[in-house]
C-alpha cells in the first residue's frame, strides 16, 4: 500500500492489546512521552475473546488517573481497528499525532530526554 | 477479608509533598485481593505520583516493597534495614500496617494511604460488600446465616423496623432490608418461630462498646503448640 505515516509515532507490538498495561500507559507519559495510543482489533473481533475490551478499561482508568493529576486525558487513546485496515492506520496516526500536536508538549520533563 | 479504598492521589501528594525520598510499602495480604494495596496498586501510586512531582517540576524517588503481611512483627521487621533510608513511608495496609510500622520504627513517619472500610467479600469483580461488624459475639446461625449485625443499619436483634419497604432499606436504596431477607428465608424454610422466642439483652461489651480488644491464646503464648 505505501501508505505514510508520521514518523512521530513509536510502535510497540504485543500480541494482543489485552498484554497492555495500566503501568506500559503510566511509564510511558511518566518517561516523557507526549501521547500514548492503543490500537486494538475491532470490538467483539478479539481472538483472545476480551484483550481489546480490558485494553479499552486500562486506558480508561490511566486517563482518569492523568485528570486527577491535571494532565490532559487526551494524550492517552484508544483506537479500535482491523489488521486488514492499513490506511486506517495511517490515518488514525496522523489524527493522534495532530491531536497530540495540539495539546503541546508533555507537561512532564522525562530523565531521559536530551 | 478487610476491605478498602485508596486514598486519592490528590490526598497522598499532599501527604508527601515536602518529601523527596519516600517507599510505599504495600502488603500481600488482604488489600491485596481487594485491589487495593498489593504490588500492582504499589506501582501505579508510584508512577502516578512521580508523573504528579515532574509536572510540578520538583523530583522524588520511589521505592517500593511489598510486605508479606504488615499486621504481623515478624514481616514487618523486614524492612528494618532500609526504613530510614527515606524521607517517610505510605502503607498501603489496611489501618493495621502503619500502627505496626509505627510501633516498631517510631522514627520514621508512616502515611496511610488507603481508607479501610470493612469486614467483606466481594460480590462481583470489582465489587465489595459489607458482611461482618467484628462484634464478637456471633449468631449468624440465629438468622438463617445472615448477619444482623453487619447488615441492618441499625443492628437490630429484632427486626424489620418500619423503614423497611419491599424488601429495601430506607437508609439507601442499594442496602436490602436483611431482616426483610431473614424473615422470608425462616418463612421459606418453615422456621419462623425461630424468631418468636423473646432473646435476653446482648451483651455489647464483645463489640467495640469494651474498648479495644484483645485475643490471648495462652497455648500459643506459651509456645509449645
Amino acid at each position: 500500500m505505501r501508505l505514510s505515516y508520521p514518523a512521530d509515532v513509536k510502535i510497540i507490538q504485543v500480541p494482543c492489546t489485552g498484554r497492555v498495561d495500566i503501568l506500559h500507559l503510566l511509564n510511558a507519559i511518566e518517561d516523557g512521552a507526549d501521547g500514548v495510543y492503543v490500537a486494538g482489533c475491532l470490538e467483539g473481533e478479539c481472538h483472545y475473546i476480551e484483550g481489546n475490551l480490558k485494553a479499552k478499561r486500562k486506558v480508561a482508568y490511566v486517563k482518569k488517573t492523568l485528570t486527577e493529576i491535571g494532565i490532559e486525558p487526551e494524550r492517552v487513546q484508544m483506537y479500535n481497528l482491523s489488521s486488514a485496515q492499513g490506511a486506517r492506520f495511517a490515518e488514525i496516526a496522523n489524527e493522534v499525532v495532530s491531536k497530540i500536536r495540539a495539546l503541546g508538549p508533555s507537561p512532564i520533563k522525562s530523565s531521559h530526554a536530551a | 477479608m478487610i476491605v478498602a479504598d485508596r486514598k486519592s492521589l490528590q490526598e497522598i501528594l499532599a501527604m508527601v509533598e515536602d518529601n523527596k525520598k519516600i517507599l510505599i510499602a504495600g502488603c500481600k495480604g488482604c488489600v491485596t485481593v481487594c485491589n487495593a494495596g498489593g504490588l500492582k496498586e504499589v506501582e501505579i501510586l508510584a508512577s502516578a505520583i512521580k508523573i504528579a512531582r515532574k509536572k510540578q517540576g520538583s523530583h522524588i524517588d520511589i521505592d517500593i516493597e511489598v510486605l508479606e503481611r504488615q499486621c504481623d512483627n515478624e514481616y514487618v521487621a523486614g524492612i528494618s534495614e532500609k526504613v530510614g533510608n527515606y524521607d517517610a513511608v505510605i502503607s498501603l495496609a489496611c489501618g493495621v500496617g502503619p500502627q505496626f510500622l509505627s510501633e516498631m520504627y517510631p522514627d520514621q513517619t508512616f502515611y496511610p494511604g488507603v481508607n479501610t472500610t470493612f469486614f467483606g467479600g466481594a460480590t462481583q469483580h470489582g465489587v465489595w460488600e459489607e458482611r461482618c461488624a467484628g462484634c464478637g459475639t456471633c449468631a449468624i446461625h440465629h438468622f438463617s446465616g445472615l448477619c444482623p449485625i453487619a447488615r441492618c443499619a441499625k443492628s437490630l436483634m429484632n427486626g424489620p423496623c418500619g423503614g423497611s419497604s419491599q424488601g429495601i432499606c430506607e437508609v439507601n436504596k442499594d442496602t436490602i432490608c436483611i431482616w426483610d431477607l431473614i424473615v422470608r428465608k425462616k418463612m421459606e424454610s418453615g422456621k419462623l418461630a425461630d424468631l418468636m422466642g423473646v432473646k435476653g439483652v446482648r451483651n455489647w461489651k464483645t463489640s467495640r462498646h469494651g474498648g479495644p480488644r484483645r485475643s490471648i491464646r495462652e497455648e500459643l503464648v506459651q509456645g509449645n503448640i
